[in-house]
């Protein structure tokens, strides 16, 4: 069985902080809900509390950031990037500074509804110039993206997870800037996958390598810059055609960033967008949403056999029946 | 050696309201070369801005060039050149001021201002609104006496909060200083940043308000009315002053102590928007960018000028 780590980043953001004093917690009312609680019970002197105030929050971090200190603003991902925007434009953005915004509740995952669902997020910080943009897939992505986000001259976005989050890649195989995780290899498809659609993808690939369809699955974590000699590799390497998977609106996050690179390359394939399809969601579980909006491994079994032209006779029965594991460098699986 | 700007021959009220009357007459003046111009913001404001940077602030000498710097281009990883224009207002010292200028459509106002101070030099309007220039029509954080880009108005309050919060996280004793306008007081980040002050003590920081009453689209009272504004500001926590913004020695008086409390400190300067250009007040209540319409127009501030020149010699 996949092991399950519980709020991975609560323990992990103290231990990583003790020896950095210059790392300062800005919140807006939901500490424990980021998993900050334990940060700020731990220095009660490097975090600051500022209410319900998003817009005034990040004046105060890019005032702090130019001053020498590290920020890292904690609250949920639509309060970062929709009700702030400007703010964190032109207070955080233009300057350069080196703010981390370390947003909850990416996508679907929450039952919070509309309001709460970060279905834009990647977008709107994507089109900010001098933003980086990390998205975290499971639990070591998790506990090695602030080392990461740190090593950034400039400001920073992190799409972060909260709760049971599963452990999908080794502990020993930390989040790399800019460097996609290969997950298998294969010459039909070359999926593209982020966040939480990643342990789905997982799941499809796993039924369709046992069709015999060569999969080439890569976990990509950085948004932004989106310039993977990897990625590129695999997308001009693919048989059939492309498929990017995420967590997100199909507009102007991973599958918009595949499709720019594609263009820009001169890669001539077909690319199946999996996300949400110019759409708001709702309130209602994570499961339920993944499959009404088809996000999930079925969407991409159903998105992989358009692009093959076949029926692939694979039920949901099959996906159910996938035993995920950890991966370990030395498991990753060879279809060619 | 640092100068400090204590009262002495330089700092006395009448020298004050000179260099305030010598800003006025250079706005003009800009405004009439190039029939437009941010005119009555330097009548409303001159005297405030002079008694901040003669009376009211500790700031060192300029470490920027006299000749305003081309843009370098805007900020980032890959730019090594870029910069803000914070230096014309000294070295950053523990024990030095900070100066931000939050409503930066008053930018030809400061420039005038360091020019008058020695900051700039005498030809540094040459450069402004000149493409490839820093001397920018509405300033950003590049721009002679910026620091931060705030001309989307009243995100600089929140930043000045960050930076005197760190400034007091480092126990330094420079205070931090923010010119604000009246209108700014309609966006909501200012009352989250003010808010923020309170709850955070933070009593190193000090505000000074252009309450001119007017915005872009006439009279604030028209527009959306902020008042009673002292009484919103001391339930918000502040310990405010109000005073009459072209008195200098109340102007100057009004900041006395600050860094020493445990809150902020707001002196809301009440101003006249046509101060020392009478002739503008037919023009009320549209003052917020002067641009003149007919040659009998430009006689008369042409001649208004030319006296104010002579009275000057």
């Amino acid at each position: 069985m996949i092991e399950t780590v519980t709020r991975p980043h609560y323990g992990n953001l103290i231990r990583w902080a003790a020896q950095r004093p210059e790392v300062l917690v800005l919140s807006a009312d939901l500490t424990a809900s980021c998993e900050a609680d334990g940060f700020r019970d731990a220095y009660p002197e490097r975090f600051f509390s500022m209410g319900m105030a998003e817009q005034n929050m990040m004046g105060f971090a890019a005032g702090l950031a130019r001053e020498g200190y590290f920020p890292y603003v904690h609250t949920f991902a639509v309060f970062i990037c929709r009700r702030p925007f400007d703010q964190v434009a032109m207070s955080i953005g233009y300057p350069s500074l080196p703010v981390r915004l370390v947003g909850f509740l990416p996508g679907i995952t929450t039952a919070g509804g509309v309001t709460h669902q970060a279905v834009d997020d990647i977008a709107l910080m994507r089109i900010i110039p001098n933003m980086t943009v990390l998205e975290c897939g499971d639990a070591t992505d998790v506990q090695s993206v602030l080392d990461v986000a740190q090593a950034v001259d400039g400001p920073v976005y992190i799409r972060q997870l909260r709760g049971e989050v599963p452990r999908l890649f080794p502990a020993s195989e930390p989040l790399r800037l800019g460097c996609a995780r290969t997950l298998s290899e294969g010459g039909d498809v070359c999926v593209l996958s982020s966040g939480i659609c990643t342990e789905e993808a997982m799941r499809a690939t796993a039924a369709l390598r046992s069709r015999g369809i060569g999969i080439h699955h890569l976990h990509v974590s950085t948004l932004k810059p989106f310039d993977d000699p990897v990625v590129l590799e695999a997308i001009r390497r693919t048989g059939v055609g492309v498929v990017a998977m995420e967590n997100h609106g199909i507009t102007g996050g991973l599958g918009s960033a595949v499709a720019e690179l594609m263009a820009e390359h001169g890669v001539g394939r077909p690319l199946v967008r999996i996300g949400l399809r110019d759409t708001y969601a709702h309130g209602a579980s994570r499961d339920y949403l993944m499959r009404e909006y088809g996000l999930d491994a079925m969407a991409l079994v159903g998105a992989v056999s358009r692009l093959l032209g076949k029926t692939l006779d694979i039920g949901a029965d099959d996906l159910a029946a996938v035993r995920l594991e950890t991966l370990q460098a030395v498991e990753k699986t060879e279809d060619l | 050696m640092l100068q400090r700007q204590q009262p002495s021959a330089a700092g006395t009220a009448e020298a004050v309201a000179d260099v305030a009357a010598a800003v006025r007459r250079r706005v003009l003046e800009h405004t009439l070369r190039n029939n437009g111009g941010y005119l009555s913001q330097a009548c409303s404001s001159a005297d405030m801005l002079a008694a901040l940077y003669l009376r009211v602030m500790r700031l060192g000498p300029s470490q920027a060039p006299l000749q305003p710097r081309p843009f370098a281009g805007v900020p980032g990883s890959r730019n090594p050149h870029a910069f803000t224009g914070a230096d014309y207002n000294g070295p950053k010292a523990p024990d030095l001021d900070r100066f931000i200028f939050s409503p930066v459509h008053y930018a030809l106002v400061l420039y005038s201002l360091l020019i008058e101070l020695g900051r700039l030099g005498p030809d540094a309007l040459d450069a402004f609104n000149r493409d490839g220039s820093t001397v920018e029509l509405i300033g950003a954080e590049h721009s002679p006496g910026h620091e931060v880009t705030a001309g989307s108005l009243a995100q600089a309050l929140s930043q000045a909060g960050g930076i005197a919060l760190a400034r007091r996280l480092r126990g330094e004793t420079g205070r931090v200083w923010v010119f604000m306008s009246d209108g700014e007081f309609q966006e909501g980040q200012t009352w989250e940043a003010f808010a923020a002050l309170a709850h955070h003590r933070i009593g190193n920081l000090g505000v000074y308000i252009d309450a001119n009453a007017q915005q872009c689209d006439g009279a604030m009272s028209d527009v959306m009315t902020v008042e009673p504004l002292a009484e919103r500001l001391r339930a918000f926590g502040a310990d405010v002053r109000e005073v009459d913004g072209h008195d200098i020695e109340a102007l100057a008086d009004a900041g006395d102590g600050v860094g020493h409390g445990r809150c902020p400190r707001v002196v809301i300067a009440r101003t006249d928007p046509c101060r020392g250009i009478d002739l503008m007040r037919e023009r009320a209540p549209k003052l917020h960018y002067v641009r003149f319409k007919t040659a009998a127009e430009v006689e008369a501030y042409e001649a208004l000028l030319a006296a104010l020149s002579e009275a000057r010699q």
